[in-house]
């Protein structure tokens, strides 16, 4: 088994760990906490990539804008979820169902 | 311009004018403006004084000036107007100016205080108007025209006081009746029209006279024409209207329905003379007579003592048309002129008595007695003294004794039909008709006078208060009883006998034009009258004090009870006062009968035709809407339209359920769908 698979086999996990966290939690923080696994499961895949793959510097490149995007995300998402606290006073995303029929 | 057209054309616009102006501001003007038509109407007195002045002066029978304009043309025909200016358009003129004048002066009191005051003047202005256009007009078209102008002022006036529903009947009445011969005037005209071309009398005269129109068709086209005057002139059987037309006020009684209008007729009758055939004639002749006789009878046993006048008028109008039927013409306009003078003047004697009666009501406070019956009045005499001289002279003008007008023209017209009589040896009934009448004229005129002004009053109280009225209303009677003397109409000739004088030298009789005719000529005619004059005028004279006396007996020294009398002749009383039940056939026979069939139509139309066939078709409409309603309703709308948009709902309802509002479920499908695809992929 070479390397390039076991980094792989490793962000596979890492991004289905992630999933699995998003779909199941109700917690808008463990969403959040998914997405970021997500995040990083892409971020490994890049670095691989560039490192046994060919991509050179883009896979770095593109690891460090993923790195500055998921900061600012994380800056917006955590506004959000506090503006939701203060409407709900939960943060448990089934609540927030006003604008459902 | 010529004079004579000048003259005629301010003659005829002048009262024009005067009723343009009363009718839209005459409310506005001073004293409502009488002064605008009664300065008209003297404008045209002194101008007919003007044209007749020349008359005398150029004393020459053939005298005549034709004025004409085209009116109006086309490719086939062309219709001519204007006037035609002649001795008896003069003769004419005059009359009705003298008699439009009288009556404008007379209203000023009269028609005192009436709330139409001036419309009274308009109409009287348009009536004048009308009537000049009839007797200038130079062809029938124009007369045509003015024809019904003055048949609308007739009705206008009649109905003056339409508060009233007498009046207002009787208005509608004389329309209607005088409808029924204009329509016989119109087939007339027409007659000759289609078969000459042209509507002036001159045109006309040489069609005739070249035969361009003969035999049966010019006698029906004759009989047409005469039918217009037996509307107009109130003959048997169309005389019905003109009692009823007493319902209008006094002057109008005067002006229009003994003097003018309808001696309208005669006048008509004179000036289409020339084409009448024998045939024509002879029906003249026997309607004339016939209704002279048939209205003399009827006024015997009047009370009011406008309808007595009233029937006198019928009486001598139908004079005058049996002396155009028998070939006497200018003695029908003769008698044409002198009447429209005695008998103006005997119906403002009686406005100038009812007007009495009514102020001496008023003061009495009394409405509900009859102010024109003569029952109330009687000894007036003493309090009306200018009325009552006016009127006697004006009733034996009327009755024919020597001295006054009546006598001359009476007598030409019952020379005129002893000269038929002695020509043709038979219609000996004409004879008895105009003697007969002559008699009863007599004795109804003076029945009248002596129950009116003679003997006690028959109610004091009322007499007491009765006056002498103005001088306004006193003027035309003056005036009018001097031209109720004979001397006016004979002169240069002063023999009270002889009816020769400036007006029988200025009306020549003309020859029939009638080809092939068997009209006498005015040669036989000339001699044959010449023969009857004195046996007529002395059976005349005869008659005439017959009925005088009768009267003198009967009513002013009673030595005769009119009372008895009345008893022993009860079915011609009745006959007499129920005006012989002619309004009663025709209401029966003619009126009823028609009201029936008009029931049985509107039955048809509203009841068959409109509720079946027309309601049916709506019916019909209404039903096929209905189905074509539900089709579209239930089928197309509901079927169609409505399950498009009930199936989009029903299909957003169950999609509807995928969309859960969580996010989690989205990530799961979006998840799930990349994990189909890559299966699809890898397969």
């Amino acid at each position: 088994m070479d390397s390039l698979q076991i980094y792989l086999t490793l962000a596979a996990i890492l991004f289905s760990l992630g999933m699995f966290a998003v779909m199941t939690r109700r917690n808008a923080i463990a969403i959040l906490m998914g997405i970021e696994l997500i995040l990083n499961a892409a971020n490994l895949n890049f670095i691989a990539f560039a490192r046994f793959g060919g991509m050179n510097l883009t896979g770095h490149i593109f690891a460090i804008f993923v790195i500055v995007l998921a900061a600012a995300e994380v800056a917006v998402a955590l506004a959000i979820i506090i503006n939701l606290y203060q409407n709900f006073k939960s943060i448990n995303v089934d609540e927030a169902q006003q604008m459902k029929q | 311009m010529n004079i004579f057209l000048q003259y005629s054309l301010l003659i005829y616009f002048l009262p024009l004018i005067a009723f343009g102006i009363q009718i839209f501001i005459g409310k506005r003007l001073p004293r409502q403006g009488d002064w605008v038509s009664i300065s008209a109407v003297l404008a045209t007195l002194v101008l007919s004084i003007a044209l007749f002045a020349g008359m005398l002066l150029d004393y020459n029978p053939d005298f005549k000036q034709n004025f004409s304009f085209t009116w109006l043309e086309t490719v086939n025909f062309k219709i001519s107007m204007g006037f035609l200016i002649d001795n008896i358009t003069i003769i004419m003129l005059l009359v009705v100016s003298i008699v439009s004048s009288a009556s404008h002066i007379f209203s000023l009191k009269y028609m005192e205080g009436d709330p139409r005051y001036s419309r009274f003047y308009a109409y009287l202005s348009l009536f004048t108007f009308s009537m000049n256009g009839i007797v200038l007009a130079n062809s029938l078209m124009l007369l045509y025209m003015s024809w019904e102008l003055v048949g609308l002022s007739s009705y206008l006036l009649i109905g003056f006081w339409f508060e009233k529903d007498s009046a207002a009947n009787a208005g509608k009445k004389a329309f209607l009746t005088n409808r029924v011969g204009d329509i016989g005037f119109f087939i007339g005209i027409m007659l000759l029209f289609t078969a000459i071309g042209s509507f002036s009398y001159a045109d006309v005269f040489s069609g005739v006279a070249a035969g361009k129109i003969t035999g049966n068709l010019l006698t029906l086209a004759g009989i047409g024409l005469f039918m217009g005057a037996v509307g107009k002139s109130a003959q048997f059987p169309l005389h019905i209207w003109l009692p009823d037309a007493m319902e209008g006020p006094t002057p109008v009684s005067a002006l229009i329905h003994a003097a003018t209008m309808v001696a309208a007729g005669v006048f008509m009758m004179v000036r289409v003379f020339p084409i009448l055939t024998l045939d024509a004639l002879i029906i003249i002749a026997y309607i004339g007579g016939f209704t002279a006789f048939f209205a003399a009878t009827i006024a015997i046993t009047r009370t009011d003592i406008k309808q007595v006048l009233a029937y006198s008028t019928l009486s001598q109008l139908g004079y005058m048309i049996m002396a155009i039927g028998t070939g006497a013409y200018t003695a029908a306009f003769f008698h044409l002129v002198i009447h429209a003078m005695f008998k103006a003047n005997l119906f403002y004697g009686a406005g100038s008595v009812i007007h009495g009666m009514h102020h001496s009501l008023h003061k009495l406070n009394d409405h509900k007695t009859d102010a024109q019956d003569m029952r109330n009045m009687g000894g007036l005499r003493t309090k009306m003294p200018v009325t009552y001289w006016a009127m006697l002279i004006s009733s034996l003008a009327i009755s024919g004794v020597p001295l006054f007008s009546g006598f001359l023209s009476k007598d030409a017209i019952l020379a005129g039909t002893l000269a038929l009589v002695e020509r043709t040896h038979s219609h000996h009934i004409l004879l008895f008709f105009g003697f007969g009448a002559a008699l009863i004229t007599a004795f109804y005129m003076f029945r009248m006078i002596f129950l009116t002004f003679h003997n006690d009053p028959q109610k004091p109280k009322i007499f007491a208060h009765i006056k002498e009225s103005p001088t306004a209303m006193l003027i035309p009677l003056v005036v009018l009883s001097f031209l109720s003397i004979f001397i006016f109409y004979t002169l240069p000739n002063v023999n009270p006998l002889s009816d020769q004088g400036w007006f029988s030298h200025l009306i020549e009789p003309q020859e029939s034009l009638v080809l092939g005719n068997f009209n006498p000529s005015v040669h036989e005619i000339e001699e044959s009258l010449h023969h009857s004059h004195i046996p007529a005028m002395i059976t005349s004279l005869i008659v005439a004090s017959l009925g005088l006396l009768l009267a003198w007996f009967m009513y002013f020294k009673k030595i005769l009870s009119a009372e008895v009398w009345t008893k022993r002749l009860r079915p011609l009383y009745n006959l007499s006062f129920n005006k012989y039940y002619i309004d009663e056939l025709y209401d029966k026979f003619l009126y009823q009968p028609f009201l029936k069939l008009a029931d049985w139509v509107a039955y048809l139309d509203w009841d068959i035709y409109d509720k079946y066939v027309i309601n049916g078709f709506g019916r019909v409409t209404e039903w096929v809407a209905k189905i074509v309603g539900i089709a579209d309703y239930e089928g197309l709308d509901q079927g169609i339209v409505d399950s498009f948009g009930r199936n989009t709902q029903r299909m957003g309802h169950s999609l509807r359920k995928i969309q859960t509002g969580k996010i989690q479920n989205y990530v799961l499908f979006a998840a799930l769908a990349v994990v189909i695809l890559l299966i699809i992929q890898m397969l």
